[in-house]
């Protein structure tokens, strides 16, 4: 292809996907659509696998059996959202193999927020509330975006999210309401989650130069910015319903602007624990590396029966 | 057939819902074999009732027509308009026809 068809194509691409249209596996794509969805989807792949880590922790410490299921139900659903973005990364012509190695090296990255630790059971419902909470916000609109096989990963996904998010509400709610120590233990979650959650979201749109790439693509259809202010203006009322406080002194609604006004996220402690040195970066590799590990039998033992069965199929055929 | 690095072959998922509905695709898994494949599909892609029978297909079987070829299958029929009722004048007093 010449220089100036690729541009025509280019073009082409960029009124397609302007007018709504969806792209699927064999269409033609610029190769930076193509490398850039691979990276975030495996990205995103990566961080529902390393999100089960935190929440495993208290699967056996659950404080009852009620909420024992309710959180290896949700443990679950990660470990299938994984697969599902895999998947829609494997329709681009990765192969899964190549993406699970970057994660388990330490080449690729997943979500920061699985770098922060999980001391107590208030915890599991911060995580539920705010970060799957957040994570849903960003799911929600990349129910739109314009690659097909991403876009249905998402509608799954956000569909079994919402469950997430709800028992996450629901163990901070008891909490909030129970003795002072379980009030305080709750209070205590949100001050250490509140932040994090905000950078979820990723730099401030000014510090966000392959934004607008993705805009123009539509593979993100709102700016970090945007998605923020969204999330903080539905959390802010959930925390005050259970009289809990948002750890934020600048906070507070701003009739003009018809959203909550909000104080300075702490962008080096985000750019740090991407670097490596949040409070549980190694230990989560670390934890990764050795359930990957302990599942090879699993996996070789898969492949034995599976040779086995062959076998014996081919056998009973030529017998009859 | 050609396999992954892991050794495994990629399998497309198709769910029936309920009788009386077609299967539908819904993804694809890793899996060494179609029985295993189903009960990964169970796993994955079943875990609310989504469905009550499964197909699983290895995805290098699938033979599908090529978005370059698109104008050439699919264009004959869009001038075709005497294909649909609403080429054809019934008076109102006829009703529902
Ligand atoms: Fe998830
Ligand atoms: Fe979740």
């Amino acid at each position: 292809m010449s220089k100036e068809e690729m541009l025509d194509m280019e073009a082409r691409f960029e009124r397609y996907v302007a007018a709504e249209n969806k792209v699927e596996p064999k269409d033609w794509m610029p190769e930076k659509y193509r490398k850039t969805l691979i990276r975030q989807i495996s990205q995103h792949a990566h961080s529902e696998v390393v999100g089960m880590l935190p929440e495993a922790n208290w699967i056996t410490r659950a404080p009852s059996l009620r909420r024992k299921v309710a959180l290896l139900a949700k443990v679950q659903d990660e470990a299938g959202h994984g697969l599902y973005l895999y998947s829609a990364a494997e329709t681009m012509g990765a192969d899964r193999q190549d993406l699970i190695e970057d994660l388990l090296s330490g080449k690729a990255k997943y979500s920061s927020i699985f770098n922060y630790p999980t001391p107590t059971w208030a915890d599991i419902g911060a995580i539920g509330w705010l970060v799957d909470g957040a994570a849903i916000a960003n799911q929600v609109m990349l129910c739109r975006t314009s690659y097909g096989p991403y876009a249905r990963a998402m509608v799954r996904i956000c569909k079994e999210e919402s469950f997430h998010q709800r028992q996450g509400y629901e163990i901070m709610m008891a909490l909030a309401a129970g003795t002072p120590a379980q009030k305080k233990m709750a209070q205590d979650a949100l001050n250490r989650w509140w932040w994090p959650s905000l950078m979820m979201f990723g730099p401030t749109d000014e510090n966000s130069p392959n934004s607008a790439l993705s805009m123009k693509w539509r593979i993100k259809r709102k700016s970090n910015d945007e998605l923020r202010q969204e999330f903080i203006d539905k959390t802010v009322p959930q925390a005050e319903f259970i009289g809990l406080t948002v750890p934020d002194p600048d906070l507070k609604w701003n009739e003009e602007r018809g959203h909550y006004d909000f104080g300075e996220i702490d962008w080096q402690e985000f750019y740090d624990v991407i670097a490596g040195n949040g409070k549980c970066n190694k230990q989560r590799l670390h934890a990764r590396n050795v359930a990957h590990d302990n599942g090879r039998w699993v996996r070789e033992a898969a492949n034995a029966y599976a040779e086995k069965q062959a076998k014996r199929r081919k056998e009973e055929s030529s017998a009859a | 057939m050609s396999n992954n690095k892991d050794n495994w072959k990629i399998w497309e998922i198709f769910i029936r819902s309920k009788n009386g509905i077609s299967h539908k695709h819904v993804g694809s898994l890793h899996a060494p074999d179609a029985e295993i494949a189903i009960k990964n599909a169970r796993d994955v892609y079943t875990r609310r009732s989504e469905g009550i029978s499964i197909w699983v297909v290895p995805s290098d079987q699938i033979t599908a027509s090529k978005p370059d070829e698109k104008e050439q299958l699919f264009a004959p029929a869009d001038d075709k308009v005497y294909r649909h009722p609403t080429f054809y004048h019934i008076p109102d007093e006829i009703g529902h026809m």
